[in-house]
């Protein structure tokens, strides 16, 4: 299936999102995830089931004023 | 100072962004004597995983973080990006920032009262990034924000204050409320000048950051923010029009 990671189009055989994030390299660490501009707490990453051309968005601390 | 009941020993907030390097800022986060510092969210890369190794460098430092949703231009933006932060820094302080303008960063204030609202209902604390309107303030004090942060000029301009007699108003107007002004202060006379009108704190980046001495700078902002706050408790003296000759005229020779 494919979907978009952080605005690059990518291709995962899961369709969890906990599964696409460990597929895609994101096993641990501090990140957030959105979905189609949605938050999606952690908590919730075994539940929601990707559907094709799904916009995943992956977050991480970073510099800021 | 007190923000949302939590006691700040610094007046001065730092921003951590435009660094020369993670050393850089390690340092001078330590030479400003910040409780507080403020981060930002934004898209990781599986192969480098950057933001993870700058969080640690964060969490070495000891101090309280204040997340932005800098860059935000819509309300839905700049809510989502506030419960993302307070999920990967775990903090309700949320440093929220509507921008409406493009090339001033300034603030949306329509978007921010709305984001406000919606953010201070579902427990967070916000620290609203706005102007000094006196109306916009009193909306985002109804909103249930209890700390305001003005700006001073645009973003990262080091304009310094652009509108004293309007910070002033926004003093006298909320007397109870903290306020920080929060960017455009380019060099530290401006900040002891906010400090020495009443305001209770600043929030600084790039006028440190890009200093030719980051670290040296954040010292001297450090002492300037003391000295402006010391001299706002002094009482500064009222101006005046004309001279006031500061030597007696009482027993003046009469030499003519």
């Amino acid at each position: 299936m494919k979907i978009t990671l952080n605005g690059v189009e990518r291709e995962i055989s899961g369709n969890l999102l906990d599964q696409a994030l460990r597929e895609l390299g994101y096993c641990d660490g501090a990140i957030a995830t959105a979905v189609n501009g949605e938050f999606i707490p952690k908590t919730q990453r075994l539940d929601i089931v990707l559907s094709e051309g799904d916009r995943i968005e992956v977050v991480a601390p970073m510099q800021g004023g | 100072m007190l923000v949302y009941d939590t006691k700040l020993s610094s007046r001065l907030l730092l921003g951590t962004s435009r660094y020369p390097s993670p050393a850089v800022l390690t340092e001078a986060v330590k030479a400003s004597g910040t409780d507080v510092v403020t981060v930002s969210l934004r898209r990781e890369s599986s192969n480098e995983r950057s933001g993870q190794g700058f969080f640690s460098i964060i969490r070495s430092l000891g101090v309280r973080v204040l997340p932005n949703t800098a860059g935000c231009h819509s309300v839905k933006e700049a809510v989502t990006t506030a419960h993302m932060a307070r999920e990967v820094f775990g903090t309700t302080w949320v440093k929220l920032e509507v921008i409406g303008d493009r090339t001033m960063l300034q603030p949306d204030v329509f978007g921010l009262v709305e984001a406000a609202r919606i953010l201070c209902d579902d427990g967070f604390q916000v620290f609203p990034y706005t102007t000094e309107d006196l109306v916009v303030a009193d909306k985002l004090l109804d909103a249930g924000c209890r700390v305001l942060m003005p700006w001073g000029a645009p973003i990262g301009s080091g304009q310094g204050l652009n509108n004293i007699p309007g910070l002033r108003a926004m003093r006298a107007r909320f007397a109870e409320v903290p306020l920080i002004v929060d960017a455009g202060i380019g060099v530290p006379s401006h900040a002891a000048r906010a400090l020495e009108l009443g305001m209770d704190g600043v929030l600084i980046n790039t006028a440190v950051a890009r200093a030719g001495d980051p670290v040296g700078m954040a010292r001297a902002f450090a002492d300037a923010v003391k000295a402006g706050h010391a001299a706002f408790i002094a009482q500064p003296m009222l101006p005046s029009d004309v001279a006031i000759p500061s030597t007696p005229e009482i027993g003046l020779a009469h030499l003519v």
